[in-house]
């Protein structure tokens, strides 16, 4: 052996190793050696199961609670300064696109008062724009600058209380991101690989998770009409009407007046956690951060006897009567099961979401369903490689066995780069790889039928060889190149699905040149080698 | 072996009923979709559920649309896979907000027609571990801890998804189960039910990303033709890059014709093999016209259309053999895939008949006609100082 193809020999030795190294690690045992494959080849969510979820934040929600939040201030602000006002209110945007709409309509200042009303609002409420409607009404418009960052903050808080729900649930490989382009930004993809119960974790990244603990003021009634007219048709000022939950064996609905300001919100939680009553029922119950129980002690300490509510989501869960002072404890009962109440201790800790959530896209692939697709796959995948290299083992024989290992090689190649780029295999990506693998027959099948027509032509047989690698080079290569600048494109516009594809594809793709061009050149130097009168090529 | 040795065909004099077949095919395919209104597209393109059940025995198609017809509105597709009892449930799906209410409506509507369970018990088949251990935690107190109880539920959701591929049949086949006792399977008994059923998988996609994918495959396909395009014009000669994105446009078109004649939907995975299509049917052409450039600085005495057919002939044997092995890998695809790459394989196998004859029969006519077509502007009009187009020029060095 000259010492061209021994160093030729040792570089493709080395990248054997290297992509063996890749694909199993150093294993010491049969078990080793399959918890290494199983670590380095990562499976996509639809050949190993899980759900995958595109989940878009309600923007214009976060908007809306702005706007509230800004006509309250407003109201105390006005009140401070003297300025009498008919109406404040906000109109109701109902579309994500359409949250930058948010207004708040001021109407019925006093003439003689608009240059004060002015004052307050340009330098107490910076955010907003004033724009006059007439000479008693005003439109406050969000300044475009503070609704970019409050539409990228809504996300954010979002994907972090998702995150910390996640994290909590104990789904270890899972990964939450935002989805990119301008479009979407709003919008979060959440990857669950494995998970158990996908409409329980919806619920449970869905609830928005409002806690409230809050005085009651009257009730029960046992519906809105009723409420209303027991307080003369008119809510009394800073209360509110909010239904109680319907308790199993309970009939009708009932209400409660409540107070607008909650004693204790969820933001005053220090934790919440899952526990039992005396009759071993399951409940969560919470304690509160050292402010909120000073303020909680006081407000209980001063209201013995009286009522309070524990309110989520709006919903009464819960009416008790104070019994004594209480401070820095709670519990929300009446909930269900053990998962039930671990689930809201969950979601209470995890922090409130922002705004609403509704989900886009689901795709949720049992672990059942992921198994058969991987058996489907392979059994395709065997029977057509094996009829592939049966066909060219009898079509060009000695030859056919330098085009199955350049096969062989090419695929621990592309195994051993999705290893190292920590890329996932997906059905697509599957795709990707039939289409590598009739290339690179295609790529054995030029260069041999090139070498026969040269022999034909009466040329030896080490010429031939040369010259029909050499004349199928440019071929394959044109060939190659076309496809990965097709990759390119799908690669930089395509969905995730035609990304795995690309993906798989390109990297097959240069396998491949290395594999049919040069393993393969070098596998027939190395046989022509001994002998240099050849006169025969088994091909 | 060689099957083919020194072959001569004429397949250009041959070219036009291939051609012929090939302009029927286009406008039946093109007519199939205009009165059809458009390609048939999955839930992938125009949003929708598609759930997949794998039932216990066979359930048929018609029952199960009857039953849930007559809850959920809109169009109800359900199709079986003929080597098992799986089934796939379409349904319609017109906003995004009704995406949960959709995927729970299918669960109640199958649970109450084909669950067979009692209320207040749980489905073994469908639940999750959560689930599983809330029941058993209270009555197993006494001789577990909370973690003993935790693998125990996850070890029988693993039985029922590995060992059973989902279908337990009844819970006394839980008793080999490492864990379960006795005790287990009575506490399972009365709080618990088999289905004979399990769903296996989901998927929703609403109407905003369905629209979303739509364009953004569209687009990738598009962009990635016009990256072949001007990378094969720089190859080559522009003609080269224009005749072989048409030959590749017309596999396209005629596969997603047949799809819309034989009523079969266009998802993702079927965008996937269409793409593959291409790439396959790119190659071949490639392989051809490259040919052709090695041949016609050696045939200078021949005329343009037979270096184009000896270029043919002599890639016959290659294109023959390479077409045949894929054509065999994808009719196995077709045949033993199952139903979820039915159409991915269906497209495969239609795509390389189409892309292996296109490269011969349209993409290599095309390069005659410009070259003819330049040639008798050549003759007609003489050429303009300096602006002797560059094909003209070239073709001339091949006389």
């Amino acid at each position: 052996m000259n010492s061209t193809l021994r160093n030729k020999a040792i570089f493709v030795l080395a990248i054997i190793l290297i992509c063996a190294y890749g694909i199993i690690g150093l294993p010491k045992s049969g078990a080793e050696l399959a918890k290494n494959w199983n670590d380095n080849i990562r499976l996509g969510l639809d050949l190993k199961g899980g759900s995958q979820l595109v989940l878009q934040v309600q923007v214009q929600d976060a908007f809306k609670a702005e706007a509230d939040q800004t006509i309250e201030r407003l109201k105390v602000e006005l009140q401070k300064d003297g300025v009498p006002y008919g109406v404040l209110d906000r109109n109701d945007p109902q579309r994500l696109e359409d949250a930058d709409t948010i207004e708040i309509l001021a109407k019925g200042i006093a003439v003689d008062k608009v240059g004060a009303f002015r004052d307050v609002v340009s330098s107490r409420f910076a955010s907003w724009n004033l724009n006059s409607v007439s000479g008693s009404d005003f439109k406050l418009t969000y300044k475009p600058t503070e609704a970019g960052v409050l539409r990228k903050e809504t996300v954010e808080r979002s994907m972090r209380t998702i995150e910390n729900r996640i994290n909590g649930l104990g789904l270890a490989e899972a990964t939450v991101q935002q989805r990119g382009g301008t479009k979407n930004e709003s919008e979060i993809l959440v990857q669950m690989p494995g998970v158990d119960d996908p409409a329980r974790v919806k619920a449970i990244l869905q609830a928005a998770a409002m806690l409230e603990i809050t005085e009651v003021r009257g009730g029960p009634f046992s519906d809105r009409a009723q409420a209303l007219a027991q307080n003369g048709g008119i809510l009394p000022l800073g209360t509110r009407l909010a239904q109680e939950r319907a308790k199993p064996g309970s009939q009708g609905e009932s209400w409660w007046l409540l107070g607008r300001n909650a004693v204790v919100t969820g933001r005053d939680l220090r934790n919440a956690r899952p526990s039992q009553d005396e009759f071993g029922k399951w409940e969560t119950s919470f304690t509160l951060s050292q402010d909120a129980s000073k303020r909680f002690g006081r407000f209980t300490e001063s209201n013995i006897n009286n009522k309070l509510a524990v309110v989520l989501d709006n919903k009464i869960f819960s009416v008790a009567t104070i019994q004594s002072k209480i401070e820095d404890s709670g519990r929300i009962t009446g909930i269900g099961d053990q998962t039930s109440a671990s689930d809201l201790a969950l979601t209470l800790t995890s922090g409130s979401l922002p705004a609403g959530i509704v989900y886009l896209e689901e795709r949720t692939v049992g672990p059942s369903l992921g198994a058969d697709s991987i058996h489907d796959g392979l059994m395709a995948g065997i029977v057509g490689v094996g009829v592939v290299v049966l066909v060219m083992l009898v079509y060009y024989k000695r030859a056919g066995i330098n085009a199955t290992l350049a096969l062989i090689l090419n695929a621990i190649i592309l195994l051993a780069a999705l290893a190292y780029f920590g890329a996932v295999l997906t059905l697509p990506g599957i795709a990707g790889f039939i289409l590598t693998i009739g290339m690179a027959v295609d790529s054995n099948v030029l260069i041999f039928e090139r070498i026969r027509e040269e022999l034909r032509n009466g040329k030896g047989v080490i010429a031939s060889v040369e010259a029909g690698f050499g004349k199928a080079f440019l071929t394959i290569i044109d060939t190659h190149v076309t496809t990965v600048v097709s990759c390119a494109f799908l690669f930089a516009f395509g969905s995730t699905a035609v990304k795995g594809f690309a993906v798989t594809l390109v990297i097959g793709l240069i396998a491949n040149i290395f594999t049919a061009v040069f393993v393969s050149k070098f596998i027939f130097d190395w046989e022509l080698s001994g002998d240099k009168q050849l006169t025969t090529l088994s091909i | 072996m060689e099957i083919f040795k020194n072959t001569n065909f004429d397949f250009l004099g041959k070219k036009w009923p291939f051609i012929i077949a090939s302009l029927v095919l286009t406008a039946a395919g093109i007519g199939s979709l205009i009165m059809k209104g458009g390609p048939r597209y999955g839930i992938d393109f125009k949003g929708g559920t598609v759930t997949t059940v794998r039932f216990q025995n066979s359930v048929s198609e018609d029952q199960i649309r009857v039953a849930l017809s007559a809850k959920i509105p809109g169009e109800i597709v359900v199709q079986r896979d003929t080597t098992t009892n799986d089934v796939l449930i379409s349904t319609e799906l017109r906003d995004e907000k009704a995406l949960d209410a959709a995927r729970q409506l299918v669960v109640d509507t199958l649970a109450s027609n084909f669950g067979g369970g009692s209320a207040g018990k749980i489905d073994l088949s469908n639940v999750g571990t959560a689930k599983i251990a809330d029941e058993l935690r209270g009555p197993v107190a006494a001789s577990m801890n909370e973690q003993q109880v935790q693998d125990l539920a996850k070890a029988i959701t693993g039985f029922r998804d590995t060992q059973k591929k989902g279908l337990l049949g009844n819970i006394d086949s839980l008793s080999g189960v490492n864990g379960v006792s006795p005790q287990v399977i009575s506490v399972l008994k009365e709080k618990a039910f088999v289905a004979p059923y399990q769903v296996r998988g989901f998927d929703l996609v609403g109407p905003k990303v369905g629209a979303e994918l739509r364009s953004q495959a569209l687009n990738a396909t598009l962009l990635a033709l016009a990256g072949m395009l001007v990378y094969i014009a720089f190859r080559f000669e522009f003609i080269y890059g224009l005749a072989a994105v048409i030959a590749v446009f017309h596999d396209t078109i005629i596969t997603i014709g047949l799809f819309s004649i034989f009523d079969k939907e266009i998802s993702l995975t079927v965008i996937a093999a269409l793409l593959t299509l291409v790439g396959f049917s790119m190659n071949d052409t490639i392989v051809v016209f490259d040919r052709i450039r090695e041949n016609l600085p050696l045939m200078r005495k021949e005329k343009f259309d037979s270096v184009v057919n000896a270029s043919i002939n002599q890639t016959l044997s290659r294109t023959l053999l390479t077409s045949g092995l894929t054509f065999i890998t994808a009719a196995a695809l077709w045949l033993f895939g199952g139903a979820v790459l039915n159409g991915f394989s269906f497209a495969l196998v239609v795509g390389i008949i189409v892309g292996t004859y296109s490269s011969i029969f349209i993409a290599s006519p095309i390069l005659i006609w410009w070259r003819d077509w330049m040639e008798s502007r050549r003759t007609n009009t003489p050429p303009t100082a300096g602006g002797t187009p560059v094909v003209a020029a070239k073709a001339k060095s091949v006389k």
